[in-house]
């Protein structure tokens, strides 16, 4: 009974990152409905930019965050001005083909450059022992991370000009660009901050789990259903929903075997799309 | 039928099956056989899965599902039950068409965009289903002994009555594509693609229509994919679900024109020519889907109604022959 315990904190620690990379997901299809199928490849981008910060340039790994973070936000606009622009305002279903197809470029590149193999970052902290079982201390830290940064996409959001502008535009476009807002830069600001969050959260994972090029189609799922329970474009529940899916995990993986939780997850997915059109976290207004 | 008969382009259908099956036999060419054989598999692929997207306006990431689904039903059939091929395409066609029924009334109530993120969910869970079960080898996959070409004919032979069958698959999904398009049917379906609200009112009866259409586009892939798998006598998850093909069917389906027949015929051809073409040089061979992936973009950017849309705008009477 303890040892389900000690999975379930566990899990929650975990679904805090996973709610994190989900916040990226949700704000970019809150404020311009788009989805992007680069996410996973981003949270990978994350990881590598992990990988070969440590490794080659000998960068302590939480130190990476900052350039990951930069680095993440300069791709987001780019992917912005390449796939998404022309995209804005036509069915949704174009812009999901748009990523799509850049999502595979960049996957074609990435196993092109390293490749199917397996990475690690190794990162050794002291964890927290509470009677038989011991929380590493990576998954502590990862998730108080995961919680600060999501508090400052919280306070950017809500207390900054731009924040306030970008939730004007995710309300109504049209009267955001009445009231002289520039819709343009705020749509890229949005689509960089949320590839930004999915590098660092890929970042975070990177920490806790080795991974691979094609590691972030699991954990793109995973922002799926993150998604879907917190209600789309509603970046606090994204957090909930993230909380709640590694609740779940974690309650899940002592009786499963691992291969299964994705499928677990998938028809969860199905399941809340259909039970609960608008979230489980859901509340009504934008962003 | 007497109607299709009577139409221009069912005679355009036949002509281009009659190509396919007698070039390669003529001369006995074992070489174009082989490269037609692949752009069989493809067009097969690609007019399937414009019933979904060109049609009802439905993104399949999934479309694999079907092909690889269908070769392990099939391989399982004839190998470990000694079945027949004919009697293992059926099964694994008839299989997954069911199937295809059953989880369409699912997931299609999604609309849009989040039916085509359940469809990327549905081949992580078909996956990691077929990874996990025993008797399908799991993620070993399964080897086919030769014998099971003996009733064929010995391996040689066998691989011709494989390739007239892939052509017989091809065409079947031709005549099935511009039969949905001239029907009834088929006009609910364009309505749904166009607007599903305005055709739900108008009495389409959409959850209905799309799970037929869903399930109708499963059949002839699951056969394609029993006659590849069976062909090359070997089937394991990461081929039968390989993310790749699925991606190079919309990208074919893309470049053609969505929701034309001869469009997405034809893109499948090129594109199969295309890839050839780059896996023999050496720069792209380890680039095919960054080369997939940047044609995708600069269709959906630039040229949204592909090949077809371009020839119709240029020669709007040539909508009348090839559609």
């Amino acid at each position: 009974m303890l040892g389900i315990l000690a999975s379930i904190i566990d899990g929650v620690l975990v679904g805090l990152v996973y709610g994190l990379s989900a916040m990226g997901l949700t704000l970019i299809w809150g404020v311009m409905d788009v989805i992007n199928l680069t996410h996973g490849t981003m949270i990978v981008g994350g990881m590598f930019g992990l990988y070969l910060l440590v490794t080659a340039a000998g960068v302590p790994p939480y130190v990476a965050l900052a350039p990951v973070l930069v680095g993440g936000f300069l791709v987001g606009v780019a992917l912005y001005w390449i796939a998404v622009h022309r995209m804005v305002g036509r069915p949704p279903l174009m812009s999901l083909l748009s990523t799509f197809a850049v999502n595979l470029v960049l996957i074609g590149i990435g196993t092109g450059v390293w490749g199917t193999a397996l990475f690690n970052v190794a990162v050794s902290l002291p964890g927290i022992t509470i009677g038989r079982y011991t929380f590493p201390g990576a998954h502590i830290l990862a998730a108080v991370l995961a919680a600060v940064i999501a508090a400052a996409l919280y306070l950017f959001l809500h207390r900054t000009r731009l924040g306030k502008a970008v939730r004007a535009v995710a309300n109504n476009r049209e009267a955001a660009e009445l009231v002289g807002i520039p819709t343009v830069r705020v749509l890229a600001v949005s689509v960089g901050c949320g590839v930004a969050l999915a590098g660092v959260s890929g970042l975070l994972i990177g920490t806790l789990f080795p991974f691979t090029v094609l590691s972030g189609d699991g954990y793109q799922l995973k922002g799926f259903v993150v998604t879907v329970l917190g209600g789309f474009g509603n970046p606090v529940g994204a957090l909930m929903g993230g909380v709640a899916l590694g609740l779940l995990e974690g309650a899940v993986t002592p009786f499963v075997p691992v291969s299964w939780t994705l499928v677990i997850e998938f028809a969860l997915f199905v399941l809340v799309l259909i039970v609960f059109p608008n979230g489980v976290f859901a509340r009504r207004g934008g962003l | 039928m007497p109607l299709m008969l009577r139409r221009p382009f069912f005679w355009v259908i036949t002509a281009v099956v009659a190509v396919f099956a007698f070039l390669p036999a003529l001369g006995d060419n074992v070489q174009l056989r082989e490269s037609l054989a692949l752009a069989t598999i493809y067009i097969t692929l690609a007019s399937n899965l414009n019933l979904m997207l060109g049609y009802a306006g439905y993104i399949n990431f999934g479309s694999i599902v079907f092909f690889g689904l269908g070769g392990y039903i099939c391989i399982w059939l004839t190998d470990a039950h000694h079945a027949s091929l004919i009697l293992g395409l059926l099964a694994a066609g008839l299989g997954v068409s069911a199937l295809a029924f059953v989880f369409g009334f699912g997931i299609l109530r999604l609309r849009g965009p989040f039916f085509a993120l359940s469809t990327i969910g549905i081949v992580e869970g078909v996956q990691a289903f077929v990874q996990n079960f025993e008797p399908w080898g799991g993620s070993a996959g399964i080897y086919v002994s030769p014998e099971v070409f003996a009733p064929l004919g010995g391996p040689a032979r066998a691989l011709w009555v494989i390739y007239f069958a892939l052509v017989g698959t091809m065409g079947l999904s031709l005549y099935l594509s511009y039969g949905i398009k001239i029907s009834k049917f088929g006009l609910g379906l364009l309505a749904i693609g166009q607007n599903e609200d305005a055709a739900a009112i108008l009495g389409v009866p959409t959850p209905r229509y799309k799970a037929y259409v869903y399930s109708a586009s499963a059949f002839l892939p699951a056969v394609a994919g029993g006659l590849y798998f069976f062909k090359s006598a070997f089937i394991q998850p990461a081929d039968a679900f390989d993310l790749s093909l699925s991606t190079e069917a919309l990208v074919v389906a893309m470049l053609g024109g969505q929701g034309t027949v001869t469009g997405v015929a034809l893109g499948a051809y090129l594109y199969e020519e295309l890839r050839g073409y780059l896996l023999v040089s050496e720069t792209f061979s380890h680039f095919q889907l960054v080369v997939a992936g940047m044609l995708l973009l600069l269709i959906v950017l630039f040229f949204p109604s592909g090949l077809m849309g371009f020839v119709y705008s240029r020669f709007p009477r040539i909508k009348k022959v090839l559609e």
